[in-house]
């Protein structure tokens, strides 16, 4: 747990390290305001990492988060269209997030089909399925009600309800993690299957609800996101999977299941999401950011890969060499 | 077992593997095979295809179709080979992208169509090079690796390119995807016919495909019986790199254009027409024939939907359900033969 613990001490270290460095240049980027915006922005990011990161954990990946947020959130829109109250949106959209995840879940569960396929399917009927239910057309602003904009940007004590919710949900995964069955047998699901089947835990079952999670968090943040930029179309969000994964990856959430916190998760999210509200400030362009949270993955892969067990094949590796050795001598 | 792998390995069967007093003859085999439903179904579109449309039989309006899927069908058969190696390569969208960008920016400075060519390819390599690297020499997860590669090397377009676009090719460029070498027969068909040809060869007539079934299966035993695990995992990203890039340049040649967004959503459809042809995601089973008739296949598709015009993002819908769908079905009938 040590080599663990440090990791986030890193991680932590590195976004002190990358908001000093800005800071040095443009302190107002550090002034409490700047820096609830920064928050509030990465609220999206920070809630369908913790839902991926359930996923991640159980072996699998769901690659249709962004599509499900992009559904869900044109649906809250159409929904608000029709004179339907805020509350029951709320809830429409979670149920629906939970569905589209649930569909994933089962196709995992009793198909045995590998989640990548799956959510790699998922993604693009998602999506088209927004195409299909507006025919391509945008819900602008002045479609929408005052009420339903003005939600998540409402503030209570110096922050937006938006990040309120994101601080929430984050709590609440940290006890689901820590201190629920459910939660270790996410852990057990991904960390040795074989065990966690002897243990009497289902991982089809815990994959399965991994998903639903990871939906229902997808659904919620779709409203979010369609209130707060005030629009929604076929294309919001596209390609925001990739940051949810390099988010995980980069939290130190292991891609091979098993290992991972909710500190660490919340953290790689903190850190795209000050790169990226960063880059203007600096005066980048923001083309630059795709390339960055590429390379950051691609880091960070490395860097878990350094610090994880050495997996089988490598302690082969050993063998062979010994052994090529000793015929040599 | 590959990384990507989520089920739970199948515990052995106390009752052991029926083993038959008699072969079945290599014809009834045949006829019972994947390629063998996928031929049935290429027919039957192309019949209804003919039906519905009747422009669809005319040779040119044939030729026009077959670029619905030429491109695409090139990456597809390394990357057959990559799955059935039990790896995987999400970044090939990207790849073109970045392909097609070094070459715009040669052919702004004015750089004549051969170095155009082998820059376009020398990407794909290089590009195909990095990711067998990560993998390969580092022991990382392909699928992790290829999702951060596919943000870096689109993300390098982006950063060229911004929202503007390299247009202006020299007029010889324009062969590659918009040439004819007799009739109807277009440059890009060669092109696929003769990648069909020489990964068909390589997978099934050479040591090397030998090796590739090898690792799918068990990459442990594979290696305990001499194989060079690692290399010819590299060697297989540096051939999907190499016909991500040749599909670049037969791409950005028939656009005439590069623009970062260029191949968006590629890997998605490879990876289907790879699934589609019978290779088992897990790795180690699979072959090229049936990857050349799953291409024709998306391609009689799409092209048919076309004809009855099908906006692309409801095609979209119809390529996520059928990759999703061919998985489903053997396994749902199998669960219903089991009960």
């Amino acid at each position: 747990m040590s080599l663990l613990k440090s990791r986030e001490a890193i991680l932590a270290l590195a976004i002190l390290a990358l908001l000093g460095l800005i800071a040095s240049r443009f302190p107002s980027f550090v002034s409490p305001r700047s820096l609830a915006r920064v928050l509030t922005d990465t609220s999206p990011l920070i809630l369908l990492a913790l839902g991926q990161m359930a996923v991640i954990l159980t072996k699998c990946i769901d690659l249709s988060v962004a599509a499900n947020l992009a559904l869900c959130g044109m649906v809250a829109a159409l929904l608000n269209g029709a004179g339907v109250p805020l509350p029951l949106i709320l809830l429409a959209v979670i149920a629906l997030g939970a569905a589209l995840g649930a569909f994933n879940g089962v196709l995992v569960w009793k198909l045995g089909i590998p989640s990548i396929v799956v959510t790699l399917g998922t993604m693009t009927i998602y999506r088209g399925t927004i195409f299909l239910l507006t025919g391509g057309a945008w819900v602008n602003a002045h479609q929408m009600s005052a009420a339903f904009k003005a939600f998540p940007r409402t503030v209570i004590a110096g922050l937006p309800v938006m990040a309120w919710i994101a601080v929430a949900v984050t709590a609440g995964f940290a006890l689901l993690m820590t201190r629920t069955p459910l939660g270790r047998a996410f852990y057990a699901a991904g960390g040795n299957p074989h065990a966690a089947v002897y243990t009497g835990i289902s991982v089809g079952r815990t994959q399965f609800l991994a998903f639903v999670l990871a939906g229902a968090l997808a659904g919620l943040t779709g409203y979010l996101w369609v209130a707060r930029y005030a629009v929604a179309y076929v294309d919001i969000a596209g390609g925001f999977e990739l940051d949810v994964v390099a988010a995980c990856v980069i939290g130190g959430i292991a891609i091979a299941g098993g290992a991972g916190t909710v500190a660490g998760c919340v953290m790689g999210a903190l850190f795209l999401g000050i790169i990226k509200n960063a880059l203007p400030v600096v005066g980048i362009s923001p083309f630059w950011q795709m390339a960055i949270s590429g390379s950051a993955i691609l880091i960070a892969i490395a860097f878990n890969a350094a610090s994880r067990r050495e997996p089988g094949r490598i302690i082969l590796k050993k063998a062979e060499a010994r052994q090529l050795q000793e015929a040599g001598q | 077992m590959s990384p990507h792998d989520s089920r739970l390995p199948d515990h052995p069967t106390t009752a052991g593997r029926h083993i038959p007093d008699r072969l079945t003859s290599p014809a009834a085999r045949a006829l019972k095979s994947w390629e063998a439903l996928l031929l049935v179904v290429a027919i039957a579109i192309f019949i209804m295809n003919a039906m519905a449309s009747p422009w669809f039989l005319d040779p040119w309006s044939l030729s026009d179709a077959t670029f619905n899927f030429t491109e695409k069908a090139m990456i597809a058969f390394a990357m057959a080979m990559l799955i059935v190696a039990g790896e995987i390569d999400l970044s090939v969208g990207a790849i073109i992208a970045l392909a097609s960008t070094v070459m715009g920016v040669a052919m702004s400075a004015g750089a004549p169509v051969p170095v155009l060519v082998l820059l376009g390819l020398g990407t794909g390599l290089a590009c195909g090079a990095f990711n067998g690297l990560l993998v390969a020499r580092f022991g990382l997860p392909s699928i992790v690796v290829t999702i951060g590669t596919m943000s870096l090397f689109r993300g390098i377009s982006y950063i060229v390119l911004g929202d503007g676009a390299f247009t202006g090719y020299p007029a010889g460029f324009a062969w590659f995807g918009q040439g004819y070498v007799f009739w109807v027969v277009t440059v890009e068909l060669v092109i696929f016919a003769l990648a069909a040809l020489a990964f068909g060869i390589l997978l099934h007539r050479t040591n090397f495909g030998r090796m590739v079934y090898a690792i799918g299966n068990n990459a442990t035993a594979a290696r305990f019986s001499g194989i060079r695990v690692d290399r010819i995992r590299f060697i297989l990203f540096l051939l999907t790199g190499l016909m991500s890039g040749v599909a670049a340049i037969c791409l950005t040649s028939r656009l005439g254009s590069t623009r970062p967004s260029i191949a968006s959503g590629f890997e998605l459809e490879v990876v289907t027409i790879v699934v589609l042809g019978g290779v088992s995601i897990l790795g180690g089973s699979g072959t090229i024939p049936g990857v050349v008739l799953a291409a024709l296949v998306m391609g009689l598709v799409t092209f048919g939907l076309g004809l009855m015009n099908v906006p692309g993002i409801v095609m979209s819908i119809v390529v996520g359900a059928l990759l999703i769908g061919v998985i489903a079905l053997p396994r749902l009938l199998a669960m219903a033969r089991g009960r």
